[in-house]
């Protein structure tokens, strides 16, 4: 019983409609411990803290609080067992105060009515307790995000929480205000209370937490102590990756570096320049030539996508200029970017893409059909016409033009995107994970494709969590790091090896073991 | 506020605050001062006005509506909305007519009972089947008059004469000193200030804004959203019934076309007030002065006496637009 961890997770497995999301995981956090939970994409990190906390049932395992098995049947429940979430997105009440949002659905009372002022001094002595200067009758839409974060723990602590789980709590923070958290989560650690910490930032992990778990696809990859740990082998065990493997050559259809690697230009087609947006984004930098793939690597949250975003002009920057054949681009629309040549295939082909009841054809020609028609009415031979020459040039597998673009596969869904931007002729081309969730014959075939289009002069940034896939598609690789570009790596320089070193450590030429817990 | 140390960022706080306060108070305000406009207009237009006998009818005309107004209130506080106040009102009507040989109590229980049961099966359907309120209270709106219809058989149920208890209801005052109150008039305002406390100082009350704030946050708080949802319908239904029961009491019969469209005048008296209709801020205080407000305004129509009924209509609709528009140019200051 002394030993039995505070809260303790055992071969949970929970499956989505039939598709297992989480299998055999564990995992288990001591009292004043933060234990930070890390993993990629897909790896189930939000899915385990789901059951944690009660907000969805699992299919198997077991979760023992203080050693006795518990079965959280909903949020409420696990309330008040004394485990509690905060959620990235915070989920309180704007138009109520403070204090009714620490104290919902628990208000005290006196003869049945409300006594708002024991609440509200009840309230404040919790804020107070841990070391926040919040008024508690303030409408809490009336403060700011990180603030409103402090009265969700502060709401967490209120029910007497014993474990507190964080999901990526300073996503929205600046600097300052993630000291204040820092200050809030000591003091929890200090009373014994167990925090459960997800985020995408190394610094912080090493700042704050004590252990980490690492998932990977659903599985339990491990568990560590942070100090000791090398951030290089922490990244190791979230790509799966075995460090002396990272030499591994010829997985993709990329083929050996492509003709236009070599080439020199003295302007580059596209150059983004000092982008920066809030903690997101920190001057980043990225150019690219004609006929040149750039590999764009980092983890989940380095700002990849944010960088592919802002040159696009989808979120608006702070700071920064986008060049187009040295011609400076208008940030603030992605209507403009698309008339100036870029094209942006997302990440996520199902919500930011296709439309799955329309026609192959039909959403292949969406974003050209101004130029298809003629006063509005749309020209269907032309239509047809183009249609037929990328089903035809792109190998695109549908048993008619007509077939309905929710019934292709993967890779073929993907292939009509891309045919979508081709349409439009572009110069520039941004790729989001282009292979990702597509089986490996048609990811082979979109390689290719990506090499033959860069081969025809457009250029190409390629975002991919695929290290081989960027080690042999991409003349040159940027790794971005904490919103930051942190390596730059051409030709013979790119590697595995260097890529996982630069994504953990900041820079490509660390000394290996000479880093890692030194923060 | 990036860079803003913890002494200032609460100081700005409190700036917010009084911002925030000002802001709700305004949007509530905006209704009061049309109303003020509106009463000192008419006081210094129409000598009748500000006579015992105007302003008691005109209290009592609209207590029925203001009994409906007050459930809409709490139903659109948490976001919804119930489209079959008005049937509810008809049921309740004919119901409690039907019984009030049997005694003022019958009728009474009856009547609101009934309508509280139909409130309750709106409630229980949005809560449980998770189909919006705006189709399950349309269905019910419909249904209900049909009910209405079948169990009088198409006929206004006559209250006997006898029933003195059950017409005092409607008709007799409460002297009051030097006032005398119509009893509706007394039913209006203790409802009112009993809803006040209910909203102000328990938990359903506090939870029937939090639903209206964010549905979603609240269940993840941990908010039986599906119970306050159950009684903010059952309310509904229960003050539509007792406004049912006043009015067949205060007309002598029980009509089952009575009170066609009455919901939308709640809604009009709700929304003019300053409630918002997404939910979450807004109060009984608010629906006292939108309810106020438009019973004034037609009480000037009937006293400039030249404006036809239609014409009436189409400047209520003007009215109520232009008033929305300026509450909505007050809230975003």
């Amino acid at each position: 019983m002394s030993n039995e961890p505070l809260l303790r997770m055992e071969g949970i497995r929970k499956l989505f409609s039939g598709v297992v999301a989480l299998d055999g995981v564990d995992a288990a956090v001591e009292r004043g411990e933060v234990h930070a939970l890390v993993g990629e994409n897909g790896a189930g990190k939000s899915t385990l803290i789901k059951i944690m906390t009660g907000a969805y049932r699992r299919d198997g395992g077991r979760v023992l609080l203080e050693g006795r098995e518990v079965n959280f049947r909903s949020p409420e429940d696990a309330q008040a067992e004394g485990v509690v979430a905060v959620y990235q997105e915070v989920n309180l009440l704007a138009y109520r105060t403070v204090a009714e949002n620490i104290f919902l659905g628990r208000e005290p009372r006196r003869f049945g009515l409300i006594d708002w002022k024991k609440m509200n001094s009840d309230a404040g002595a919790i804020l107070k307790r841990l070391g926040l200067d919040i008024d508690p009758r303030a409408p809490l839409g009336s403060l700011n995000i990180a603030l409103r974060q402090m009265v969700a723990i502060a709401r967490g602590v209120s029910f007497g929480a014993k474990v507190v789980v964080l999901d990526e709590p300073t996503s929205s923070l600046t600097e300052h205000e993630v000291s204040i958290l820092y200050d809030v989560i000591r003091r929890l650690k200090a009373e014994g209370v167990g925090v459960v910490y997800i985020s995408h930032r190394f610094d912080e992990l090493y700042t704050i937490c004590d252990r980490v778990t690492v998932l990977r696809d659903g599985k339990f990859v491990a568990t560590r102590p942070l100090a000791g740990l090398e951030k290089i082998d922490l990244v190791c065990l979230m790509l799966g990756k075995r460090r002396e493997e990272l030499q591994r050559q010829g997985a993709t259809a990329f083929g050996e570096h492509h003709a236009a690697a070599e080439k020199k230009e003295t302007a580059p087609l596209m150059r983004a320049e000092n982008l920066t947006r809030g903690r997101k984004l920190d001057h980043v930098t990225v150019e690219a030539g004609r006929g040149e793939i750039v590999g764009m690597a980092g983890l989940l949250g380095s700002g990849r996508t944010e960088t592919a975003r802002a040159i696009f002009g989808a979120d608006a920057v702070d700071e920064g200029r986008v060049y187009l054949e040295s011609k400076p681009l208008n940030l603030h629309s992605p209507g403009d970017a698309i008339d100036a040549g870029l094209a942006f295939l997302t990440e996520d082909r199902k919500a930011e893409g296709i439309i799955p009841e329309l026609s192959v054809r039909e959403n292949l020609t969406l974003a050209a059909l101004p130029e298809m028609s003629k006063m509005g009415v749309v020209s269907r031979a032309r239509q047809n016409e183009v249609v037929e020459s990328y089903m035809r040039r792109l190998g695109i597998k549908a048993s008619s033009a007509e077939q309905k673009i929710r019934e292709l596969s993967g890779g073929n869904q993907q292939k009509v995107l891309l045919a979508r931007w081709l349409c439009k002729h572009p110069k520039f081309l941004i790729l989001d994970e282009p292979t990702r969730g597509i089986d490996i014959g048609a990811k082979g075939e979109i390689q290719s494709l990506i090499n033959e289009l860069a081969a025809s002069g457009l250029g190409v940034l390629m975002i991919s969590s695929e290290l081989e896939e960027l080690v042999e598609g991409s003349s040159r690789v940027v790794v971005m790091r904490d919103g930051r570009c942190v390596a730059e790596l051409r030709g013979a320089e790119i590697s595995q090896d260097k890529i996982i070193r630069a994504m953990a450590e900041g820079s490509a030429a660390g000394e290996p073991g000479a880093a890692g817990a030194s923060i | 506020m990036s860079q803003a140390g913890m002494t200032v960022e609460s100081g700005s706080v409190r700036g917010r605050v009084m911002r925030a306060r000002v802001t709700s108070f305004l949007q509530r305000q905006g209704a009061l001062v049309a109303l003020i406009l509106v009463a000192v207009f008419a006081a210094a237009r129409y000598e009748r006005f500000l006579t015992e006998e105007n302003l008691t009818n005109v209290l009592r005309q609209n207590s029925m509506l203001g009994l409906v107004a007050l459930g809409m209130t709490f139903v659109i506080l948490t976001g919804g909305i119930d489209l079959s106040v008005g049937s509810l009102v008809a049921v309740a009507g004919v119901v409690a007519a039907g019984l009030a040989g049997r005694g003022l109590l019958v009728a009474l229980v009856a009547g609101v009972g009934v309508a509280t049961a139909l409130g309750l099966v709106n409630g229980a359907v949005i809560a449980k089947a998770r189909i919006q309120p705006f189709i399950v209270t349309l269905a019910m709106m419909i249904a209900a008059r049909g009910l209405a219809l079948v169990y009088t058989q198409e006929k206004t149920v006559s209250v006997p004469v006898a029933a003195q208890a059950f017409r005092e209801l409607g008709r007799g005052k409460v002297d009051a000193g030097p006032l005398s109150i119509p009893y509706p008039v007394l039913v209006l305002l203790a409802a009112y200030a009993a809803a006040w406390l209910v909203l102000n100082y328990t938990r359903f009350g506090r939870h029937t804004y939090s639903l209206g704030d964010s549905e979603e946050a609240a269940h993840l708080m941990g908010l039986n959203v599906g119970r306050v949802t159950l009684g903010v319908y059952t309310l509904s239904g229960a003050l539509a019934g007792l406004a049912g029961v006043l009015l067949a009491s205060r007309l002598g019969t029980g009509q089952p076309v009575a009170a066609v469209g009455w919901e939308l005048d709640a809604i009009a008296a709700v929304v003019v007030g300053g409630t918002l209709l997404t939910g979450g801020q807004g109060g009984v205080g608010s629906t006292l002065v939108g309810l106020l407000l438009l019973a004034l305004i037609f009480n000037i129509f009937n006293l400039e006496g030249w404006i036809s009924p239609w014409w009436q209509l189409v400047l209520r609709g003007v009215i109520l637009l232009a008033v929305v528009i300026v509450q909505n140019r007050l809230s975003k200051r």
